[in-house]
């Protein structure tokens, strides 16, 4: 009896197994969690984009949930994804933009070219501030809430869909 | 003579490790154990990027600015447990190529050793199972029968 319950105790943790490696399969791997997720937004100290002279740091992300998106000239995805953020931006949402491994001119031709939907660009030419952030492409997306905790990252392209079924509902989640 | 070959030989081999090296800074060290540990780190960290390239073996910026990461807080005189910490809290164990043993982790690496042992308990079973068999002696009757059987086999 015990010997027919082992057979039978084999195949099935050989099926479990199987499945559970196989879901794993079927997961892509550069969707994954940014770890500063529940963090506070790191100390940094920079300036900003129009004004090499004015200097900002964290305690610009709190007091309202902003939206923090990562963005360069070079970087093909974020003129593509500048129509939703120009939108997300006319709902009244607070937007700042890190302008990430850019040069000034090149991130100001950007912002003629293609609408600037930030209330401020923080300046990041050697993506100081990005490494803190664990970026390591543009562009990437960050809700941070009013005490300036991280609460929502996406990576990559926001495309419209992502706008209406992730970040509009979490910006409201967060309000 | 001798000097000139050996002195091109070095150049050659100067040149050559340049070629392999790519897009790849080399960094200089008095110290060398302070170059295998930074040898160590950068090659137990996977970039975040390119998905299966060690930040050691990856020309992506991310992973040039990893590298000099490890390279200052070599040089500040950090622990390699807090140079992991300190990478880890920025990009998640994602970049491990061996998970730190957690909560989190115990089930991946409790598996192999929790499924070795299943296999072991299950061939002594087996094992003990057939000797039981086989010591097990014969009744009269099968005896008898086995006799007859095999008279039938000799006679034949």
């Amino acid at each position: 009896m015990t010997r027919r319950l082992l057979l039978l105790l084999l195949p099935v943790g050989f099926i479990g197994i199987a499945l559970f490696l196989y879901q794993g399969l079927g997961r892509n791997p550069s969707d994954r969690d940014s770890a500063l997720m529940a963090r506070e937004f790191p100390a940094f100290e920079a300036s900003t984009l129009r004004d090499a002279n004015r200097q900002v740091d964290q305690t610009l992300l709190t007091g309202e949930v902003t939206l923090v998106n990562v963005w360069g000239e070079w970087c093909p995805a974020c003129k593509q994804e500048m129509p939703q953020l120009l939108e997300l931006a006319d709902r009244g949402i607070r937007m700042v933009g890190i302008n990430y491994r850019d040069t000034r001119e090149k991130g100001l031709e950007f912002l003629s070219e293609f609408g600037d939907p930030f209330e401020i660009n923080i300046f990041d030419p050697e993506g100081d501030l990005g490494f803190e952030l664990g970026v390591y492409g543009a562009p990437e997306t960050f809700l941070v809430d009013a005490d300036g905790v991280i609460r929502y990252h996406h990576k990559g392209y926001v495309s419209p869909e992502d706008v209406r079924e992730h970040i509009l509902p979490e910006v409201e989640k967060w309000r | 003579m001798a000097l000139v070959r050996t002195l091109s030989v070095l150049l050659l081999l100067m040149f050559s490790g340049g070629a392999i090296a790519g897009g790849i800074e080399v960094r200089e060290f008095d110290d060398p154990v302070m170059e295998k540990r930074y040898r160590d780190l950068t090659a137990s960290m996977r970039c975040p990027l390119c998905e299966n390239q060690a930040i050691d073996d990856s020309d992506a910026p991310i992973s040039a600015d990893m590298r000099e990461r490890v390279y200052q807080l070599l040089q500040d005189g950090q622990s390699d447990i807090e140079i992991v910490d300190h990478m880890v809290q920025r990009f998640g164990d994602y970049i491990l190529y061996n998970p730190r043993l957690e909560n989190r982790t115990y089930l991946l690496w409790g598996l192999p050793i929790g499924l070795v042992l299943v296999g072991v308990i299950v061939v002594v079973l087996m094992v003990r199972a057939r000797r039981n068999a086989s010591a097990k002696a014969l009744t009269a009757e099968e005896r008898a029968r086995l006799d007859a059987l095999i008279n039938r086999e000799r006679s034949s």
